[in-house]
């Protein structure tokens, strides 16, 4: 008999609202957090718009010196598993620590601190043989976003697998899959897992104007993302992590936990197709989506409501629609099918998990949150977006997937605990 | 009951030799690729020496159309993928697209890649960084462009936890057989010699800054005074042993065992977690210490992480209770690709035989530990155990046996 | 770096730079009216070929050009329709 394994505990930090409460008040309202860029000067680009998230470190406990020695993402992934932990009524002293995992999604791992580190030992560009005298001391922490996970397993005193997951776009989803995997197959009882990015930095911003993957509605940043509308020019960056406690279903009812929702299936495919680019057809989505039902013994009309990896680029929203009816037939015409990215922004690899969050609290509150800016539908996006304001809903069983870079396609499947 | 999963191919790239038989007739001379930086001006830096894979010539294994989007690690990952295949005699067009992975280990991704964009960036503008910049330094990379290559459409993934990625990518790739997957390509090929990745390494504290090759990497010596960072790694096909044995495939050995374990918080005064992933691994593979023939050590050679290994193993294995060795001192240490070359080593033990020896190096006394010294020494290998660490507390152990 | 024009040729350096040679495909044979795809180019050296033609020249190309482009012969119409209507640049 497999192990179920369900979800204790929830921290997020995302644009608009610190804190899971935050987060879900933010997109039950339909609200948007996507603003012209603020932490540089983003005059020089294409693209000049993000959703920000607005984080003081310093007031989330963190002391000066882990401020300094962390990169802002895997301060994201300290913070929020502190929350999740908090959430879960499990006494972090009382945790098993060889029992106890780690796994951290991220797709561009230290960017916004590699990319200021690097400004100042090439001062500004000119040396191309880097001065090794004006490097920080925990540049190395920098060089490898492991030290994500080793942040985030020294924090909470884990010393089971510990492990950062970097598979793009879809590390979020693919970081908690990983981890329910650990606990099934019993190398864990707990995990703390979760994803986290940080990427508005010059140099992201940068490489997706080259290709032009980016938002240009510059002048109308509070409606700059636009899933599945027919105006929409691609994504707005983002950054932002969500953390769980992810525990084996008999333990934490044994303890009399609150369970937002049991990870019932997790699958995986890769496009084999295009480092960048999406087949129309949807059709690796589509085998993930189906693997992942049959993971979760989940039929497909039983799907109460889709969080779409909705982008908002040309491409994406049309690969998707297509994977949702190749995958799911006529109940993709029946289901509501939403993005939270048209709130707040693309977190790259943190945004998996991050819906993940928002899945759960969908199911925790049956309400399906809206996909914000969605005023004209793209003829060729023709399923149920649930566009402007969110739809109180049934909500026992949920689809989430993503789609990154490198061709990854990953679906999973939460189902309300009974 | 877990099936069994063996490797059934292997592609090496290594300062050593490009290939598995290049590589493994360097390990048995006790040949060393340790050798001054060639790549770049190093002479201003603390530390001039690394294992570079200084015959690997891009335009001979990778398609021209892949060169200007590819890092230096990722066109090594390319052809070990492709010298994998051929080693395993699978040709992939022909097995089931959905049946067939790629779990790829990295540590800073392609980070010789991100270095020439972040310069454009910082010294021309934003216009001049390339379009390419949004994926060709990511983690992912290696495996997004070795599933492409070969259109491998089944689960895949990548795994970051430094030197320990190369053992959590193979156990991934053992996990994705035993759930179905026909075949999973694993492993790590890694590689940040480049000024902005000298840098980064440096500022580790944990790299030697010893001029002579002969004497810069001594793991276990009691002056041992940190590694050489090196280059390349290993990718591994690994298959479910049956219907591996039904295709009539050449079995190097089983992946038997693994675990993985994270230190606890520094200055807790409580035991580093090596020891428990060996006997986790052991347990896994369900065996006992004394059916464990060579021990390939992770060799930090950093004098703190030395004691706290050599302890582990003798913990485990009593002193001098088992041969140890540390290839890694011919090639430097190759980040993610480290711990699937020492598979691959431990493979090639067990093929034939001898084990590679530890060189350049005369371990402290008071480690008790039996290290392979300047020669290969013939022994009877039936299972070796594979041991990595990552900076930050990682720590993996792996077991590889004959196959039965 | 002051191109006057972008010819051809020019085009097939910057080809060759960004993306490499398909087997098979003669670039030093008449490429103008052959499609990128059938050249073996996709989007993303397309991309990284406009940005290219685009420091060279000095000029800006609109988003859409690059999709809408398909053979050699319309990108460099494209590009020089571009440096007709900014003379002062470069």
């Amino acid at each position: 008999m497999q192990r179920r394994v369900v979800i204790s505990g929830i921290g997020v930090i995302a644009p608009g609202g610190v804190g899971a409460k935050e987060f879900w008040a933010l997109l039950s309202a339909g609200r948007t957090a996507t603003r012209t860029i603020t932490f540089f000067d983003p005059s020089p680009f294409r693209s000049r718009v993000a959703a920000e998230a607005d984080f003081d470190p310093e007031l989330h406990g963190l002391s000066p010196q882990e401020i300094r020695r962390m990169d802002r993402a895997a301060q994201f992934a300290v913070v929020t598993s502190a929350e999740a932990l908090a959430d879960s009524g499990l006494d972090p002293a009382g945790l098993d620590p060889y029992r106890t995992g780690v796994t951290v999604g991220s797709a561009v791992g230290a960017t916004m601190g590699l990319d200021q580190e690097y400004r100042v030992v090439s001062d500004g560009g000119r040396l191309d043989v880097v001065d090794h005298a004006y490097a920080v001391p925990h540049l190395y922490n920098y060089f490898v976003p492991s030290s994500f996970a080793s942040e985030v397993a020294r924090s909470v005193g884990a010393e089971g697998p510990a492990v950062v997951i970097s598979t793009g776009c879809t590390s979020g989803l693919d970081a908690v899959g990983h981890a329910v995997e650990l606990i099934r197959e019993g190398s864990a009882d707990i995990m703390i897992a979760g994803a986290t990015d940080a990427p508005i930095s010059p140099i992201t911003v940068a490489c997706f104007d080259a290709i032009k993957a980016t938002t240009a509605r510059n002048d109308d940043p509070e409606h700059a993302s636009r899933p599945f509308d027919r105006t929409r020019d691609g994504f707005v960056l983002g950054e932002g992590a969500a953390m769980f406690v992810l525990e084996d279903y008999e333990r934490a009812k044994a303890r009399g936990a609150h369970t937002y929702a049991e990870i019932a299936g997790f699958a995986t495919r890769c496009n084999a197709f295009h480092m960048t680019g999406l087949r129309p057809d949807g059709r690796e989505m589509a085998e993930a989506i189906r693997a992942a039902l049959a993971d979760a013994r989940t039929a497909e009309d039983q799907i109460d409501y889709i969080n779409a990896h909705g982008s908002g680029t040309k491409q994406n929203d049309r690969h998707e629609t297509a994977a949702f009816k190749r995958s799911l037939g006529d109940h993709a015409h029946r289901v509501p099918v939403s993005s939270i990215k048209s709130m707040i922004g693309h977190s790259l690899g943190a945004i998996g998990s991050v819906e993940v969050a928002a899945c759960a609290l969908a199911i925790e509150h049956n309400l399906v949150p809206p996909t914000a800016n969605l005023t004209e539908a793209d003829p060729e996006c023709d399923l149920d977006y649930v566009p402007h304001e969110s739809r109180t809903w049934p909500t026992d069983t949920v689809l989430t997937v993503g789609s990154g870079f490198g061709g990854f396609q990953s679906a999973m499947v939460l189902r309300r605990v009974t | 009951m877990n099936t069994s999963v063996v490797v059934t191919g292997i592609g090496v790239v290594a300062p050593t030799g490009l290939g598995v038989n290049k590589y493994w007739a360097a390990a048995r001379a006790g040949t060393s690729g340790i050798r001054a930086i060639r790549r770049f001006d190093a002479t201003g830096y603390p530390a001039r020496l690394a294992g570079e894979v200084v015959d690997f010539v891009a335009e001979e294994h990778v398609p021209s159309r892949l060169i200007p989007q590819t890092d230096h690690m990722t066109r090594m990952a390319l052809a070990a993928a492709d010298w994998a295949f051929d080693d395993a005699g699978i040709d992939p067009a022909r097995w089931p697209e959905f049946g067939m992975g790629v779990v790829t280990a990295s540590s800073s991704g392609g980070f010789e890649f991100g270095q020439g964009e972040l310069r454009n960036l910082w010294r021309q503008g934003g216009e001049f960084v390339s379009a390419y910049q949004s994926f060709a330094w990511f983690y992912a990379v290696n495996t997004g462009q070795i599933s492409i290559r070969h259109g491998l459409r089944g689960p895949s993934g990548v795994v970051v936890s430094d030197q320990a990625g190369g053992l959590d990518a193979l156990a991934q790739a053992r996990r994705l057989v035993r759930k179905g997957c026909r075949l999973s390509l694993a492993g790590g090929v890694d590689a940040s010699i480049c000024p902005w990745g000298w840098v980064a390494q440096l500022a580790g504290g944990r790299v030697s800054t010893g001029a002579d090759p002969g004497d810069a990497y001594r793991p276990f010596a009691t002056d041992a005074a940190g590694h050489v960072p090196g280059e390349g790694g290993a990718l591994l096909i690994l298959e479910d042993a049956e219907s591996a044995r039904g295709r009539g495939a050449r079995v190097y050995g089983e992946i038997a065992g693994y675990a993985a374990t994270f230190d606890p918080p520094p200055g807790s005064g409580r035991e580093p977690g090596l020891r428990r992933a060996i006997e986790l691994a052991l347990e896994d593979a369900g065996m006992d210490p004394s059916g464990i023939d060579v021990v390939f050590a992770d060799a930090a050679a950093v004098p703190e992480l030395d004691r706290t290994e050599a302890a582990a193993i003798r913990t485990v294995f009593g002193p001098r209770g088992v041969p140890v060795t540390a290839p890694k001192t011919m090639t430097g240490r190759l980040l993610s690709g480290a711990a699937s070359l020492d598979v691959t080593a431990a493979l090639l033990s067990i093929r034939d035989q001898w084990v590679p020896p530890t060189v350049n190096t005369e371990p402290g006394v008071d480690h008790h530990l039996d290290v392979v010294l300047g020669a290969p020494r013939e022994l009877p290998v039936a299972a070796a155990l594979v041991l990595a660490r990552g900076y930050g507390g990682f720590n993996a152990a792996m077991v590889v046996r004959r196959a039965g | 770096m002051s191109v006057r024009e972008a010819t051809v040729d020019g085009l097939k350096q910057i080809l060759r730079q960004v993306a490499g040679e398909v087997d098979g495909v003669d670039l030093d044979g008449d490429i103008l009216d052959r499609t990128f795809e059938e050249l073996g180019y996709d989007s993303l050296a397309l991309l990284e070929t406009g940005a290219r033609l685009e420091r060279a020249l000095g000029i800006k190309l609109d988003d859409s050009t690059l999709n809408e482009v398909q053979t050699p012969r319309q990108l460099l119409a494209a590009v020089n329709e571009k440096r007709a209507t900014h003379p002062d640049a470069a």
